[in-house]
């Protein structure tokens, strides 16, 4: 019995409701807590690393007790090598979260951090949760303190955002709850494992696969069902935007790997074209819609939902790789691809959000025109951003690069046609990241209040360099976290293309 | 002696019912003799009498196993003490909040408290009901005391409209309720609920059908389903909010006990049929409820549709037939009337003298005014849409889960898209509270530190009972069956 993923996920929940009951007259004291409670969270988050045993499958650091009798649910945590990493990933992104919001939220700050943390706690919740009705409180909890963030802090149409975001994911999640129980129903209990063992007909696969759909395209977001992304991340505060991005989006992923895979391993055989078809147009179509953005958010938020068409390719691929192939180790390349592209994607995405905010905060506009030439006012901002750019557009000896590669190579082997599409990215990626770069870091200076602008203080840079070393050390060094994935992404395949039938 | 103690004591499962009725006539008196030298003794006598009520049927009024006593009338189990015990409760904290209220519309008098406990009475007579007369014994004291307390600000028009669209509308309800009664009385020759539920196994008479349908009518009228629901929003809306806030809470407990007393119990035997005939209503009701509550800008108007909406769901759990469902509607109940208490009691803490704080616009920015306000209103709001970690979200989930068990697929996928159109305006308030500024000077409402506690441990209580919701499910569970 480990009670260290409890105290992941209640330690940020129970400093944040200790900052609201603060208030806004003890911010000073409210925000140093709140820095402290993320730290100790992460703090927390390296014996997870640290103590997990690399050889195995099997559920670690678990903890169970009973907590609704009535629906045999239990109050069951439990890690393996797909949702540790992510959880060291928000514990890690909460900090830059707090640290960048310092100085720059004026109203209701104590309500910020505690949004934050508490957001945070119910963020290790999804993932660390094994009963799936666990899963689902933390999975729809988080929606309030988004919902709060984005219509608080935001930017001018954030009402019409937050709404839209919300509802939208409601409206995902009460389907796959509609799933959830009819399993429930079948099982007699709701751990995860149990759905995953559950024999279902096809007609049952399908049905709880489209749910699960329904749900985890709505998060990742799939095409078509995206467009809350670029209305939420462009209104949300720069905190709310990293959130949004560097975690939110891959509870969709998560999803996918957690339960419709093993869960309804014959319908997503059946339907692997389908979402292969859904990634390859975010892809393609999404890298097209972010060249032409005007502000850097939406710019940043439509790349996102290209780049996170990598990480339903890696999945899905796997049952075209054992039809050609036959090898279970090819199949799990793609998944290998899928999760790095999601730790991945949340450093990088994150940190190109919180460069957008250090520009926001200086000149309180997001439109790429209003800006030209930073370079020569901000050099160590414009090397940061250039880097976070490249890993962006997959730069080998970025964690970007290794990623895609895995996707891509892993796509080939299903099929060349799907991996020349979705090496597309490559070359449309670089061209809106760098075209991005070019017309704001680059070039003249363009306007007076460009040439005032000052260069990152300390706090930025602190903030900003942490998450270049972590970009940089993936991008050199991945093993270590390919090795903690390994024996549960063979599970998994093995889980995924054995048939339920 | 022997015989007179045996006596006394089959008298104490209804010693709810007796004490309310010694305390009413006492009050009655203390109000004619001393009511107008001493005002609010009254109130505070009656808060008095609902705690000594609520220690004497806790103490007294438990029971083995589930008896009938006086012949065959009254129907003594847990669920009823359960009940009561509710009641108890939902009336004493209603009228808690209801005080400042009244006191600054010079309506704090002592037949409003009288009137209220002639209500709980009613109340408490439908939930031991064992027999059809004592159903509509309950049923019509407890509507005739309403309707009263609709019309108590006698100089208001408005009231004084909703009262009596309210007492024509319940008077066709009622005419209708006998008329079923009177079919099946006259086909199985017995009122008592126990013997009819007997008499009726096997294939059916198209007589009972039809009363049973009358019947159907009647509840669906009590219930507030569409399409009897014509009545409740203008009631909402029109009545003093103390009174809204009355309606919303306690009788509905006692409507549930009267569908499941009735339907679920008295005509077991035709269950095929009124699920069916509910699950059209329960329908219907999600539906336009839900709907029609998107573009309210009162919020008492509005919540009195979320009140349909939330009805819609407490009739689903019937349409499931099972004691899963039915226990599923009575956690529902609970839940609703929980929340309910704290919606219209964040209404009432808002108002002051001359400002009935009703308006949507009258909440933007409340965040700033009144930061226990807002919080409590969004705790509440979260909770009706049905998100976790609040209460709400189990009892919909309890009745889906009843649903799908009793392979009502379809309604499961009605409701589940209805609450998610029900999640936006539930939003919107939030929305109003929280994202908005406030719109120029709004009056203040006085503060008086009990009662806005008594509202934040009833804002805590929806957070609580949602982290832990077992206790409460496990409860549901084993007064059904």
């Amino acid at each position: 019995m480990h009670a260290l993923l409890s105290c992941l996920i209640w330690l940020p929940i129970a400093a944040g409701v200790l900052i609201l009951l603060l208030g806004d007259r003890n911010i000073v004291l409210g925000r140093w807590l709140a820095l402290a409670a993320s730290l100790a969270t992460l703090a927390l988050a390296v014996p997870l690393w640290a103590h997990f045993d690399t050889n195995t499958a099997n559920l670690q650091f678990s903890q169970m007790l009973p907590w609704i009798p009535h629906f045999r649910a239990f109050y069951a945590l439990g890690v393996d090598g797909i949702s540790m990493p992510l959880i060291v990933l928000t514990a890690f992104m909460t900090v830059p979260v707090v640290i960048a919001g310092w100085t720059v939220i004026e109203t209701r700050p104590a309500q910020y951090y505690a949004a934050f943390l508490i957001m945070e706690g119910l963020m290790i919740g999804v993932f660390a949760a094994t009963d799936a009705l666990l899963f689902y409180f933390f999975w729809e909890a988080m929606l309030i303190p988004m919902f709060l963030i984005i219509g608080i802090w935001g930017g001018p149409r954030r009402v019409y955002a937050t709404i839209k975001f919300f509802l939208y994911t409601f409206l995902g999640s009460v389907f796959m709850l509609a799933a959830l129980i009819y399993m429930y129903v079948k099982a007699g209990d709701y751990s995860i494992a149990s759905f995953q063992a559950l024999p279902l007909s096809l007609i049952e696969q399908r049905w709880i696969f489209a749910a699960f759909l329904l749900a985890f395209a709505v998060k990742v977001p799939m095409w078509p069902v995206h467009t809350w992304l670029p209305d939420a991340h462009v209104e949300a505060p720069t905190g709310g935007s990293v959130i949004l991005a560097a975690i939110m989006l891959k509870m969709g992923g998560y999803g996918f790997l957690r339960f419709s895979l093993p869960v309804t391993p014959d319908a997503s055989r059946e339907l692997d074209l389908l979402v292969i078809t859904l990634s390859l147009i975010a892809v393609i179509y999404i890298g097209y819609v972010a060249l032409v953005q005007q502000d850097m958010k939406k710019l940043i938020a439509y790349s996102s939902i290209s780049h996170m068409g990598f990480v339903t390719l890696g999945a899905f691929v796997m049952y075209e790789i054992m039809r050609n192939t036959g090898s279970l180790q090819g199949a799990g390349m793609g998944v290998d691809g899928a999760m790095v592209q999601m730790v991945s994607h949340g450093l990088i995405s994150g940190a190109l959000f919180l460069c957008v905010g250090v520009l926001y905060d200086r000149l309180h506009s997001r439109q790429i025109a209003d800006y030209g030439g930073v370079v020569n006012t901000m050099p160590v901002f414009g090397a940061f951003m250039v880097l976070f750019a490249l890993a962006n557009t997959g730069l080998p000896g970025t964690s970007g690069f290794v990623g895609e590669f895995l996707v891509i190579i892993a796509s080939f082997r299903a099929s060349f046609w799907y991996s020349a599409l979705a090496a597309v990215t490559l070359m449309l990626g670089a061209a809106y990241t760098l075209w991005l770069v070019k017309r704001v870091v680059f070039g003249p200076v363009t306007s007076p209040r460009v040439a005032a602008l000052e260069d990152l203080n300390g706090r930025e840079f602190i903030v900003l360099g942490a998450l270049a070393a972590a970009v940089l050390l993936i991008g050199i060094w991945p093993a270590p976290l390919l090795k903690v994935m390994q024996p549960t992404v063979h599970h998994l395949v093995s889980q995924a293309v054995a048939t339920k039938l | 002696m022997h015989q007179l103690l045996l006596q006394s004591s089959s008298f104490a499962p209804a010693v709810a019912e007796i004490w309310l009725m010694f305390a009413i006539c006492v009050l009655l008196l203390i109000e004619v003799f001393a009511g107008a030298r001493h005002r609010g003794l009254t109130a505070t006598l009656t808060l008095v009498a609902l705690a000594v009520g609520a220690a004497l049927t806790a103490r007294y009024a438990q029971v083995p196993q589930r008896t009938l006593l006086f012949d065959g009338t009254f129907l003594a189990d847990e669920l009823a003490v359960v009940l009561k015990l509710a009641g108890f409760l939902l009336v004493a904290v209603a009228l808690l909040y209801s005080r400042a209220y009244l006191e600054q519309r010079n309506i704090q008098r002592g037949e409003y408290y009288i009137l209220a406990l002639t209500a709980l009475l009613g109340i408490f007579v439908l939930i031991s009901a064992g027999s059809l007369v004592t159903v509509y014994l309950g049923v019509e004291l407890l509507a005739l005391s309403v309707y009263a307390l609709v019309a108590f600000d006698r100089d208001s028009g408005v009231s004084a409209e909703s009262a009596m669209k309210y007492f024509v509308l319940g008077a066709i309800a009622s005419g209708t309720l006998l008329y079923g009664m009177s079919l099946v009385y006259g086909i199985t020759g017995t009122l008592d609920l126990t013997t009819i539920a007997s008499q009726l196994q096997g294939p059916l008479n198209a007589g009972v059908v039809l009363g049973l349908a009358f019947i159907v009518v009647a509840v669906a009228f009590k219930l507030g389903a569409v399409p009897f629901h014509m009545w409740l929003p203008d009631v909402y809306e029109g009545a003093p909010t103390s009174v809204t806030l009355f309606i919303g809470t306690a009788p509905k407990i006692a409507y549930f006990a009267l569908t499941l007393r009735l339907l679920a119990q008295g005509l077991a035997g035709t269950e095929a049929e009124w699920t069916r005939m509910l699950a059209a209503l329960a329908v219907l009701t999600l539906v336009v409820g839900n709907v029609v509550a998107l573009v309210q800008t009162n919020l008492k108007r509005m919540l009195a549709y979320s009140t349909i909406a939330n009805v819609g769901f407490i009739i689903l759990g019937f349409v499931a037939g099972t004691p899963d469902g039915y226990a599923a509607a009575l956690y529902y109940t609970f839940a609703y009337v929980l929340v309910a208490l704290g919606s219209f009691g964040v209404i009432l803490l808002a108002s002051a003298k001359g400002f009935e704080a009703d308006q949507l616009d009258d909440y933007r920015g409340l965040q700033r005014r009144d930061p226990l306000l807002a919080a409590a209103m969004m705790v509440l709001m979260f909770s009706t849409a049905g998100v976790p970690p609040f209460i709400g979200f189990w009892a919909k989930l309890r009745i889906f889960q009843a649903l799908w068990e009793s392979n009502h697929l379809w309604l499961v996928l009605v409701a589940a898209a209805m609450s998610v159109v029900g999640a936006y305006y539930y939003l919107r308030i939030i929305k109003l509270m929280y994202f908005d500024e406030p719109a120029g000077e709004l009056p203040h409402a006085p503060r008086e530190a009990g009662v806005r506690f008594a509202l934040g441990v009833n804002a805590a209580a929806v957070l609580a009972l949602g982290i832990a919701p077992g206790p409460l499910l496990d409860l549901c569970a084993r007064l059904i069956h």
